[in-house]
């Protein structure tokens, strides 16, 4: 995989070793790969939310898989980032039913608030927004992902309510 | 008020948990299960004709006796709840509040299949169902539901949540299995089918969570009371995942069998079009399956009433009809631009394409690209014509149905909406500095493209 300048300090605790194991147990000894892709939301939960090859390459030897196994799946799951991003990734559902009842209008709200397009970190490196593909929430559009969780039936209100959340620390990110 | 066989016990407080859903008649299914033989337990589901929740509607009972059982290879069962499909948000719904059923159904159904490890397969973005599940499977283990010698019964059951990393294509069963094998969602060639060759080689059964949820009913209550409910061939009750411009969206147990009519305005149900706004199509079971124009969505072609059923929801095949599919139950009113949301639903399978056959990943973005040029007033006249050539070199031609599902949509769209991606591409001017929305419905300008001779 193509090397790029990012940097990540990788930190495999045993808090997270543990989890690691309990995770490998659900598989027959012998098919320790299956742990992968639950392995790898655990890793990235841990460092920021994202993978870098460095921490990749860490993954494939815990799990004693050659690394290229572990880069083709990085690659092809969408949930798996290869860079780094804000500390509050806001993930609209962009899929008809979510459209039908007003995302791209939110979006467009979002990056006039945030003062960023599609995609970019704002300078503060707090906050990214994206488009994503259906989400499994039609009936509660609009919404967004942030984080382990789902925040439904948005409006600008509580798009900006949220942001003020984060600020001020009062989200939760990752259900542990 | 419809029957509830799903959703009767979900508003008991505290049903998320062992204890209240336990003392709520939980795991007794297990419980008969094991005074039956497994094909005893089968024969019942068989009886039911209970069909597949998930989109195709194939028979569990006969998928389960495709089962090799005589290899001697260990078995497995995987719940499909990788949930993706546009429209369709019903199996969270059941996970989230009453994850101990989904359990309970996984148990006895893997009882009757001789399953002794097996598996949910959920989708990533749903993480915090993920956690409810992992919690619920530990407290069946503590309460001796799982694990060794199950309630004395000799039979051994390990059940393990497993969750993917957001690809749609992991619905299908055997890039769902590839997946939980910890590879790339990439669909195998079948066959072997994976109840002979699935999981590790071994023979596997894939279900949908609303399948396995409504076991224990069936076992409880025998086959012939569940084929009771419902008409003919579709039996029982189905959740419908309801969203789009209709006043109550959300998940509804419906007995199958209801009219079209009856759900949409019913207040039981939808609630009716939101700000009483004239009703222009229906995506009846999620994004893959044709869209219908208001003429034949209380009505079939022939005339008749058209009800929440598999067969007179096809009625008509793809000609006047479409299916009933997964159940995600898409309701669009008249400020619905119907190029822009096919165009929507393009960008949505192109993007989900695995890659691995050419008709599907060149297709689906030739469709995306030129249905982009159409909604953002670029189109060419021959434009339509092009659009239908590409999808019929999808269809049928690639190894999984995600082709079909691709190219379904785009097909139904201009065979009821012709008019309208003529608009767009005969009068750019009109749409081109449109807003998300179409401000001017469709029918007011209808008497434009008539005038317009090519």
């Amino acid at each position: 995989m193509e090397k790029n300048n990012y940097t990540q300090q990788i930190n495999i605790t045993d808090e997270l070793m543990t989890r690691i194991n309990e995770l490998i147990s659900h598989y027959p000894a012998d098919k320790k790969k299956s742990a992968l892709i639950p392995v790898l939301h655990e890793v990235q939960d841990a460092h920021e939310n994202w993978l870098s090859i460095e921490l990749q390459n860490k993954v494939a030897e815990i799990l004693e898989i050659k690394p290229i196994e572990v880069y083709e799946v990085v690659t092809f799951y969408t949930m798996f980032n290869t860079k780094p991003v804000a500390k509050f990734m806001f993930e609209f559902c962009r899929t008809s039913c979510c459209a039908t009842r007003g995302v791209e209008d939110l979006m467009d709200y979002a990056s006039e608030k945030l003062g960023v397009k599609e995609g970019e970190i704002t300078s503060d490196g707090l906050f990214q927004f994206v488009g994503v593909e259906c989400l499994g929430a039609c009936g509660y559009a609009p919404m967004l992902q942030l984080g382990d969780f789902y925040h439904e039936k948005l409006s600008k209100e509580k798009f900006d309510q949220l942001i003020d959340e984060c600020k001020a620390g009062k989200i939760t990110l990752h259900d542990k | 008020m419809g029957r509830k066989i799903l959703l009767e016990k979900i508003n008991i407080p505290g049903i998320k948990t062992y204890e209240v859903y336990r003392q709520n008649g939980g795991y007794a299914s297990v419980e008969k299960a094991f005074k039956m033989t497994p094909d005893e337990v089968t024969e019942e589901v068989k009886t039911s004709g209970l069909r597949g929740r998930g989109g195709a509607g194939f028979p569990v009972g006969m998928k389960w006796s495709f089962i090799d059982k005589k290899s001697g290879n260990p078995r497995h069962l995987v719940c499909n709840a990788d949930e993706s499909e546009p429209g369709t948000f019903k199996d969270r719904y059941l996970m989230e509040y009453i994850p101990h059923l989904l359990i309970e159904g996984m148990i006895t159904s893997s009882y009757a299949l001789g399953a002794n490890l097996s598996y949910i397969y959920i989708r990533g973005e749903y993480m915090w169902v993920y956690k409810t599940l992992e919690r619920a499977i530990k407290e069946a283990y503590a309460a001796g539901w799982l694990g060794k010698n199950i309630q004395g019964s000799g039979y051994d059951l390990d059940l393990h949540v497993h969750c993917g990393a957001g690809a749609y294509i992991c619905g299908e069963e055997t890039a769902l299995i590839e997946s939980l094998e910890g590879k790339r969602g990439n669909p195998r060639l079948k066959p072997p089918f994976p109840a002979v060759k699935g999981l590790w080689q071994n023979p596997t059964v894939v279900n949908n969570v609303e399948s396995i949820a409504s076991v224990p009913w069936i076992v409880l209550n025998t086959g012939t009371e569940y084929a009771k409910i419902g008409i003919e061939r579709s039996t029982g009750t189905k959740l419908i995942s309801a969203s789009g411009h209709i006043k109550n969206p959300g998940v509804y147990e419906i007995e199958l069998g209801v009219s079209v009519e009856e759900f949409i305005n019913s207040d039981e149900y939808c609630g009716g079009m939101i700000d009483d706004r004239p009703l222009k199509a229906l995506v009846p079971g999620g994004s893959s399956v044709p869209i219908l124009p208001a003429h034949l969505i209380y009505k079939t072609a022939a005339g008749n009433d058209r009800l929440m059923t598999y067969e007179s929801l096809s009625d008509g095949g793809f000609a006047t009809g479409s299916m009933l599919g997964s159940g995600g139950f898409i309701v669009y009113n008249d400020t619905t631009c119907i190029v822009r949301n096919t165009w929507n639903f393009s960008r949505f399978y192109h993007h989900e394409s695995c890659g691995q056959c050419t008709p599907c990943r060149e297709g689906t973005g030739w469709l995306e690209k030129v249905l982009h040029r159409i909604e953002n007033g670029h189109g060419r006249e021959e434009d339509i014509e092009l659009l239908l050539s590409i999808q019929s070199k999808i269809e049928g031609n690639t190894i999984c149905p995600l082709g079909d599902a691709a190219s379904w949509p785009v097909a139904a769209a201009i065979r009821h909406f012709r008019e309208e991606f003529e608009y767009h591409i005969r009068f750019p001017e009109k749409i081109k500095n449109r807003d998300h929305f179409v401000h001017e419905p469709f029918e007011k300008v209808r008497h434009l493209i008539k005038k317009e001779t090519v």
